[in-house]
């Protein structure tokens, strides 16, 4: 049961009753689609870049706990934050979320983003959470493709 | 052919129908027998694949260590104790589904490439432009892709038989869609995701009625129904050997021998021949016709036992059973705040599907494996039926002969645990 709140932890669960910044983002001027064949999670992320800063963002679609509260803790994360720094962050999100359960990780630098490390402890599951930050990205490189995460 | 209602109602009613000893038939089945995240494995994923007794085991051991040589090719002692046991395997799935003569039986990998095999063999030579082809709302897409590839290469429109809220086909509108420019009907028998038995001696006799040739997926069905093929009069049928206590790898197609006779070979290569020159080559008799190449022959001899060992059982006995599983799991789950069943038909095998508000199957899924309860949880290759009950997926129970009524008390209990880690227990 321990993995199972590690991974089901309050804050993960009130973003996912409550996910913020869920919507269409009407003056988005960046978008993306992301697709899990396996689950049928579905999401798509809008931006509104200025001057290689996000100004805004928020999200839309259908999925599982992780996965919208993934979505939902990323937009609040990287609003109003600079776009390298988007892209620093991806890295350091997957390597948090992939990285060996047994082993210590430093998430100093990852605020809220660090209670998705209960992820780790179940493989199945390491997609639902990494389908905001692809998408993301792929938004913010303006690629037309849906990105799965296959 | 009965569905589950039928047969565990006359099991009652002659008692011919023995109670299934399943302590004795738990203990057949190795895997059982172990700790999943500290507690006891519940296995109810029995539609993805089911488990396999010692004696398919043994079977598939015993082939490798004492027989094992290529089929049809050697006069050596172990080549034909091979082909024996290969060939022994193809008249005992011919009994099983009361085919009238072995060489309707063609060995494949499974029911995908199945379906593929008609759909290529005899789809392709008689379908033309603006022909149709009908299948229904509830098939796996195994028996959508195959044909709706053919149809787009040949300008054929692929037709489908709409079902009702509870996933019950529509006859009337099944038999309004058999027009005279149908020229298959592809059917599941028993659907993976949501349990329906389909009324399919109904909708053979119906589409024979007007010359249509039926082809029925049997996935669900072989492990389940006692299947006797000459009684449906279905042109072909087809299954796959894991889903019922066999190994992977092996699936059956069976067709009446004049439409298989008349067909072309579905690949080519050895075995499948009967002469060969560059300029010209002359096919084998059926069966080899259909299966080129050296085959599974460990799995089609595993494929023997899981029959026998099915048979020993009594599929009777396991359909009363699995009927007496899939009533109780249902007034169980009911009894769970926020349950939603996807599929209530009248005539149901042993699957449950259902939806619990506000958790996703996944969550559902995480945290029941935790519990040791395997289920399945996703769209189960059936995205259509997901859309019609607008659902991104469910969480399936299917059930075997080996499940008891303590593994869904098991499941009920996991159940309570989402609540609670979802905080509206
Ligand atoms: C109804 C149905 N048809 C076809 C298939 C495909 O079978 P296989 O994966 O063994 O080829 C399945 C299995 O998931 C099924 O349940």
């Amino acid at each position: 049961m321990d993995e199972l709140r590690d991974l089901y932890q309050e804050m993960l669960l009130d973003h996912h009753k409550h996910p913020r910044n869920y919507g269409k983002l009407e003056n988005a001027n960046r978008k993306a689609e992301g697709y899990n064949p396996l689950c049928g999670d579905k999401v798509t992320i809008y931006l509104l870049l200025h001057d290689d800063v996000i100004e805004d963002i928020a999200f839309e679609g259908v999925g599982c706990a992780i996965c919208k509260a993934s979505c939902s803790v990323m937009t609040e994360v990287l609003k109003g934050r600079p776009e390298a720094e988007a892209e620093k962050l991806f890295g350091e999100f997957h390597d948090l979320v992939t990285s060996d359960p047994d082993s210590m990780v430093d998430t100093d630098g990852l605020g809220k983003l660090a209670i998705f490390a209960g992820v780790r402890e179940f493989p199945m599951r390491i997609k639902c959470a990494t389908l905001a930050w692809h998408t993301m990205r792929a938004a913010l490189r303006q690629s037309d493709d849906v990105v799965t995460t296959e | 052919m009965t569905g589950f209602a039928e047969s565990a109602k006359r099991g009652r009613e002659t008692t011919h129908t023995p109670a299934l000893d399943v302590g004795r038939i738990r203990r057949d089945f190795p895997i059982l027998d172990q700790r999943i995240h500290g507690k006891p494995l519940v296995y109810l994923d029995n539609a993805a694949t089911s488990q396999k007794p010692q004696s398919v085991i043994d079977a598939l051991t015993h082939y490798y260590a004492f027989d094992n040589s290529n089929v049809h090719r050697g006069v050596h002692s172990l080549s034909m104790r091979a082909t024996q046991a290969y060939e022994d395997s193809r008249k005992k799935t011919q009994r099983f589904i009361s085919a009238a003569d072995p060489s309707e039986i063609i060995f494949v990998r499974g029911t995908t490439e199945g379906i593929n095999l008609v759909a290529q063999s005899y789809g392709r030579p008689r379908l033309r432009a603006g022909d149709e082809v009908l299948i229904s709302a509830m098939e796996h897409h195994s028996n959508i892709v195959p044909w709706q590839i053919l149809c787009e290469e040949i300008g054929a429109s692929l037709r489908v038989t709409p079902m009702n809220e509870n996933g019950e086909i529509l006859i009337d509108e099944y038999e309004m869609l058999l027009t005279p420019k149908t020229r298959i009907v592809s059917i599941v028998h028993v659907s993976n995701s949501l349990g329906t038995i389909n009324p399919i001696e109904q909708m053979i006799e119906m589409a024979h009625a007007r010359q249509v040739p039926v082809v029925v997926d049997g996935a669900q069905a072989a492990p389940h129904i006692e299947v006797d093929v000459q009684k449906l009069d279905c042109d072909f049928f087809v299954f796959s050997s894991h889903k019922m206590y066999g190994p992977t790898g092996i699936g059956v197609v069976y067709g009446k021998r004049d439409l298989l006779d008349a067909m072309p070979p579905y690949q080519g290569g050895g075995d499948m021949i009967a002469s060969v020159t560059f300029e010209k080559t002359t096919y084998n008799t059926l069966p080899h016709k259909f299966e080129a190449g050296t085959p599974n022959v460990a799995g089609v001899v595993g494929l023997g036992a899981a029959i026998d060992y099915v048979q020993s059982v009594g599929l009777p006995a396991i359909a009363a059973h699995e009927h007496d599983l899939v009533n109780y799991a249902t007034e169980k789950l009911l009894t769970i705040d926020g349950v939603r069943l996807i599929g209530t038909a009248k005539r149901k095998a042993g699957i449950v599907s259902f939806v619990l508000e506000g958790v996703h199957p996944h969550d559902v899924g995480t945290i029941l494996d935790n519990e040791g309860v395997a289920i399945r949880t996703g769209h189960h290759c059936t995205q259509p039926v997901m859309d019609f009950f607008k659902v991104p997926a469910t969480s399936r129970a299917s059930f075997a002969m080996y499940n008891t009524r303590d593994d869904i008390d098991a499941l009920i209990a996991a159940m309570t645990k989402v609540k609670e880690v979802f905080g509206n227990g």
